[in-house]
């Protein structure tokens, strides 16, 4: 079943001789409890596409529905975790995944015990008190991670979240998410520029072109799950990561040379 | 470089900088290479205050100023906060209030203390104008450069955690603008200080700057150092404790508790 549907998606900035155009047609479906990954040459729109399924932008252009309803502004239904620091700094791990529950109206008890079923669900039990301005970078990410999911998503939106982190850092956040992803199955649309963290994810990984943005390919990832560093020596993973990389090489080496 | 001292080496270097200025002021005084009538002894400036005290005037002065400072100031602080983050998130505010604040604010205060004489005469009132007009202006630009820079990611997040523009407003905005405000009260509240003796030097009938300004009629030197200094320990004093508040108010900054 279908979770996610792009439909002629489009997306120009700016207006007359400066306007310039991000997205062109887009066409995209997710299926439900998908991992999908979105991966493309830097500039290319990805980071766009994602914000307008989020609600934080608008399509100039085309439909885009979530469980056949249109999608129109951001929403708790929608979870997202952002590539820059989001944790509300003056609220402690507890409070900050408590924040979208709180919103909600749900009741204190019953707030605690989801926070601390995600907190533990990330690996940090113990630091429900602490302040983001104590965690490293890291643990923040995993902090925004339980922020998202306990507010039960139907989709969780991730832009590059891992980009900021240091190569080890980020190996161990992609099998975390893996195995949080592997224990809840919620939809996941994830951007990244990041060709081995595209395939060591996703169930198919969608390949942009460069500006104006187009979904150029869909390949799907036959490494069978569960997943984890290991899965990125197999011979499986290399066939998959260079069939992108030399549709991403094309893509920026076009790119260049049109400049 | 800061970073890297202890506290010790810290506190330290403060209080060397501070026993430096005081052994010059010792040198230069006691050894007559400046005439007392420009510079004042030590010993006798100690006097000074000592004599201040006994007329009943230390106390009282210090306590009228400090009472036209707070009060001027803080009524500039309840206008221009809300006004502030206004401006920085409706750009009708924007266009409505800006261009006038960025007129107003480049008028020197001084030039405008005639017309307050005029207007509220030698008064209170006037005082506490005089710091309204030199602090309100800046306070609304630097509060809505403190709201407008607070990170956007913070109010995306939170409006896909599913808060409302109100939500957003008072669960994010204003806790995420709290570090910077705090730093802009502690900036302005120095500022009012300025303002606040230059409106006693030119009317009023009780406060440091009237002090000082009745001391040079009699050539007083050391009641004109006395009143200099307290004037700087009531600075001092002023930053040490919005020093201490952004600590308590904001624990959760980056911030906070900084290089010291």
């Amino acid at each position: 079943m279908n979770k996610l549907v792009l439909n002629g998606v489009g997306k120009t900035f700016g207006t007359g001789g400066k306007a310039v155009e991000a997205l062109s047609d887009i066409n995209l479906c997710i299926a439900e409890n998908e991992l999908a990954v979105i991966v493309g040459p830097s500039g290319c729109g990805k980071s766009t596409l994602l914000n307008i399924v989020a609600g934080l932008e608008q399509a100039d252009s085309g439909v885009i529905t979530m469980n056949n309803r249109n999608i129109e502004g951001p929403g708790a239904d929608r979870g997202v975790v952002f590539q820059s620091y989001t944790l509300f700094p003056w609220l402690t791990v507890q409070q900050n995944v408590e924040f979208g529950l709180k919103i909600k109206g749900i009741n204190a008890k019953e707030r605690q015990e989801i926070a601390r079923h995600y907190i533990n669900l990330v690996g940090l039990g113990g630091f429900e008190g602490a302040l983001p301005k104590a965690l490293s970078g890291g643990m923040k990410q995993r902090v925004a991670i339980a922020r998202a999911l306990a507010n039960k998503p139907e989709m969780l939106l991730m832009d590059e979240p891992f980009g900021a982190l240091d190569a080890q850092t980020r190996l161990i956040m992609q099998e975390l998410l893996l195995s949080v992803w592997e224990k809840e199955r919620t939809t996941i649309l994830f951007i990244t520029h990041d060709i081995d963290e595209a395939v060591l994810l996703a169930d198919n990984v969608y390949v942009m072109s460069r500006r104006p943005g187009r979904i150029r390919c869909r390949i799907q990832v036959p490494i069978p799950r569960p997943r984890d560093h290991r899965s990125t020596v197999s011979p499986e993973f290399s066939a998959v990561k260079k069939e992108i990389m030399e549709m991403l090489w094309e893509e920026s080496r076009t790119a260049a040379n049109e400049r | 470089m800061v970073r890297i001292l202890g506290r010790n080496i810290y506190s330290t270097l403060t209080l060397s900088s501070f026993t430096f200025i005081l052994l010059m002021w010792f040198a230069l005084s006691y050894s007559g290479a400046v005439k007392e009538l420009f510079l004042p002894s030590p010993g006798s400036v100690l006097q000074a205050l000592g004599e201040m005290h006994e007329e009943g005037i230390l106390v009282d002065y210090t306590l009228d100023s400090t009472y036209r400072v707070v009060v001027g100031w803080i009524m500039a602080v309840i206008v221009s906060i809300p006004l502030g983050m206004l401006v920085a998130t409706s750009k009708k505010a924007e266009a409505i209030l800006t261009p006038v604040i960025e007129f107003a604010r480049y008028l020197p205060v001084v030039a405008m203390v005639p017309l307050t004489l005029l207007y509220f005469g030698i008064g209170d009132l006037q005082k506490f104008a005089v710091i309204f007009l030199g602090t309100f202006f800046q306070l609304v630009l630097m509060v809505s450069d403190v709201v407008a820079g607070v990170q956007r990611d913070l109010l995306r997040a939170a409006a896909t955690l599913g808060a409302s523009r109100w939500q957003i407003y008072r669960l994010v905005l204003m806790p995420a603008s709290l570090p910077g405000i705090m730093d802009s009260l502690r900036i302005t509240i120095g500022w009012a200080w300025t303002y606040l003796v230059v409106a006693e030097l030119v009317a009023a009938n009780s406060g440091l700057g009237h002090m000082i300004l009745k001391s040079q009629r009699f050539l007083a030197t050391d009641r004109m150092f006395a009143g200099l200094i307290i004037i700087g320990l009531l600075g001092l004093a002023t930053d040490l404790f919005f020093k201490w508040l952004t600590r308590v108010v904001v624990p959760w900054n980056e911030k906070a508790g900084g290089k010291a």
